[in-house]
């Protein structure tokens, strides 16, 4: 076990007895954080077990040849297209686009169309989309989204740019 | 949220009508990838358990309000960046601060940190990207951010 391992698990060790401890003795702002515990933990798997089973079947059905033609090192802008309507249908956040993103790389999608998926993920999924439109307005979200996304997409080329250069490589899990 | 059931639902019955054993290796590679992120999962909803005890929503309102407009978008930003929360929490929150004067280049550069700088996902993100990549990504989202808010103040009428 590395030594960073132990750490990890020493910690939750910590918290999860300062939970308990706090439930036990009364203490609010320990049982407080609890409850943010529980609820955010409901939230996530709600969405997770689906996500994760839906990378499943990505990876048994979709086969290799076609994620490098359409988000590979020849897809040009398709890549990209596909990158953001992709984002679109995401559900959940950052922590979602994440193992869709590596599942995608490992499947020969390129560096600049994975960071276009995440980037855009975080700021385009639609239902999000919508939300956001109803509660500050259609001129707020479109603004946003026209600069943002060109700007995400940019900074995606040449952050994919420079660690291809660097013979980068995701690491996964 | 339910879409993705019906989805999920629909894709599992489908794929094992097609092919059982496909199927039943998509479950196993779900599972595998699920188990191995999961105990960065845990250390992410234990530092949102505290950052959401330490900054609750009132105190994230009451600065957000603060007369200096790029002061505000730069507290704003930091927020954004140190907490996450769902949609259906972040932006009924704005719609309030909205009515309450809070201008809309704060909100601006509140919500898109909110989405794209993950001070809170970073457990996981570096487990996939290495904390390099991880701290680069989320420097230029907190860039492209405080660019949105420039932006939206432009055309708000907030900045001239």
């Amino acid at each position: 076990m590395k030594r960073d391992d132990i750490i990890k698990i020493v910690g939750i060790l910590c918290y999860i007895l300062f939970l308990i401890a706090s439930f036990v003795f009364g203490f609010n702002p320990g049982k407080e954080i609890g409850y943010n515990f529980v609820s955010f933990s409901v939230y996530m798997l709600k969405i997770l077990p689906c996500a994760f089973i839906l990378i499943g079947l990505f990876e048994v059905w979709v086969k290799r040849e076609t994620v490098e033609k359409h988000l590979g090192e020849k897809s040009a802008i398709r890549g990209y297209i596909w990158a953001v309507l992709l984002a679109g249908t995401t559900v959940g956040g950052l922590y979602v686009a994440f193992p869709v993103a590596y599942s995608l790389y490992s499947k020969g999608a390129k560096l600049s169309v994975i960071f276009t998926y995440i980037g855009a993920s975080a700021i385009c999924r639609i239902p999000m989309t919508i939300f956001e439109a109803s509660f500050l307005g259609i001129k707020f979200t479109a603004i946003r989204l026209f600069v943002s996304l060109p700007l995400v997409i940019v900074a995606s080329i040449l952050l994919g740019d420079y660690l291809t250069k660097r013979n980068y490589k995701i690491i996964g899990r | 949220m339910y879409y993705l059931y019906i989805v999920t639902g629909l894709a599992v019955l489908i794929s094992f009508i097609v092919n059982r054993e496909k199927t039943l290796k998509a479950v196993k590679i779900a599972v595998k990838r699920f188990a191995n992120i999961l105990p960065a999962f845990l250390i992410m909803l234990i530092l949102i358990s505290i950052v959401l005890f330490l900054v609750p929503d009132k105190v994230i309102s009451d600065y957000l309000g603060v007369n200096n407009k790029f002061v505000g978008v730069l507290i704003a930003s930091f927020f954004g960046s140190i907490t996450l929360m769902p949609g259906f929490i972040a932006f009924p929150l704005c719609g309030i601060l909205l009515k309450k004067g809070v201008l809309y280049m704060v909100l601006a550069a509140f919500t898109t940190t909110l989405m794209m700088v993950g001070v809170l996902t970073y457990p996981i993100e570096k487990e996939y990207f290495g904390i390099r990549v991880t701290i680069i990504r989320n420097v230029i989202s907190l860039f492209i951010a405080l660019v949105v808010a420039v932006m939206i103040g432009i055309f708000f009428g907030e900045i001239f």
